[in-house]
């Protein structure tokens, strides 16, 4: 595939080595002298001096037979306006944006961007799943269809425990799926499953709802 | 008529004082305060120091009530982002954004965004204004 990136920093850096290695054809578009001397040095030609939002630019760099372009600046801006040029005026068929502030996630995909990646709330989640006393921990997040599987842990207070599946009316979006003990193989969650203490639940939620979930099984975050 | 202009540079801040003047409500954004400089004292509008391509921050500047948003940054491609975001996520039935590259204001054009590049615009003025001279 002929990828081209916007943005030589670090992240651009080492994406275009990996994507190098795996055998695809890169090019990175960088407006800094130096940045792009790091490249020249390590990786060979496969970086531009310019700008990846201008047209021209973007002429040069052959982004009419690009396959995927991908936009990881640290300007919010930048990334939005290269990715939509690159699949409106040149008919990229996949853009991707390295999203800043992570409200601008959905205000990007609105606008044309195929896919979005929110650094500081990945960053954020992962920290906040690495806080011992987290209950929930997002597992897979598939955009397309607006779901998540989310795994959560219970705990002696929690108000699921010494319950089974079937007490619980669960929502429309959300399902239960499997149940992990301690020394046991996962168990697909049936009506009759007993939950009990310090089970891990793995369940199917809507994207942003998953707390419902959470509330519903262990109580609200106050009486954690 | 509601208006929220983006960027308080020489453009925004005398396009903020005449709409002001004409008896429209006017908000004017800027990420620097010292913009506000260029503002007349007898300015009737609000002046809100804040960044126009975050969202919440033109919630607080009143973007949904808007009729008319103005971008008007040295950055094209904030001007271009915060006007989609004024256009397509929060409605603002008259939106208008400077683009300084023509080409982008092509692209930008072209996607039914109603831009203008002072560029284009500036060197066709000049360009007239020479051969009126050299016909002489």
């Amino acid at each position: 595939m002929y990828i081209i990136i916007v943005g030589g920093g670090n992240v651009g850096y080492h994406l275009s080595k990996y994507l190098l290695s795996e055998g695809h054809e890169v090019l990175v578009l960088e407006k800094d002298a130096v940045n792009c001397a790091r490249f020249e040095d390590d990786l060979g030609s496969i970086c531009v001096r310019g700008d990846g939002c201008e047209v021209a630019t973007l002429v040069e760099a052959g982004a009419s037979r690009a396959d995927v372009f991908i936009a990881i600046t640290n300007e919010d801006e930048d990334n939005l306006v290269a990715c939509q040029i690159a699949k409106f005026k040149f008919n990229v068929p996949r853009t991707i944006a390295r999203v800043n502030d992570p409200k601008n996630e959905m205000i990007f995909q609105k606008l044309g961007v195929d896919s979005t990646i929110s650094v500081s709330g990945l960053i954020f989640q992962t920290i906040e799943e690495k806080l011992p006393a987290h209950p929930l921990v997002h597992l897979l997040t598939h955009a397309a269809s607006g779901i998540e599987i989310i795994e959560i842990k219970l705990h002696g207070k929690s108000k699921a425990v010494a319950k089974s599946a079937r007490q619980f009316k669960l929502p429309a979006g959300f399902a239960f799926m499997l149940v992990i003990r301690e020394g046991q193989n996962p168990q697909v969650i049936s009506e009759s499953t007993e939950f009990k203490c310090d089970d891990r639940i793995i369940a199917l939620a809507p994207t942003g709802r998953e707390n419902e979930l959470r509330d519903l099984l262990i109580g609200p975050p106050e009486s954690d | 008529m509601n208006v929220v202009i983006m960027g308080c540079g020489r453009v925004g801040a005398q396009l903020a004082a005449m709409l002001d003047q004409d008896g429209m409500k006017v908000t004017v954004l800027d990420k620097d305060a010292y913009s506000f400089r260029r503002l007349p004292s007898d300015f009737g509008g609000t002046a809100l120091v804040g960044d126009g391509t975050d969202a919440d921050m033109l919630k607080k500047a009143g973007i949904e009530q808007a009729d008319i948003f103005v971008a008007l940054t040295q950055g094209d491609n904030r001007n271009v982002m915060a006007a989609q975001i004024a256009g397509k996520i929060f409605n603002v039935p008259r939106v208008i954004c400077r683009i300084y590259d023509p080409l982008r204001n092509d692209v930008y054009e072209s996607l039914g965004i109603e831009a203008i590049s002072p560029t284009t615009v500036f060197a066709e003025l000049l360009k007239k204004k020479l051969s009126e001279t050299t016909q002489k």
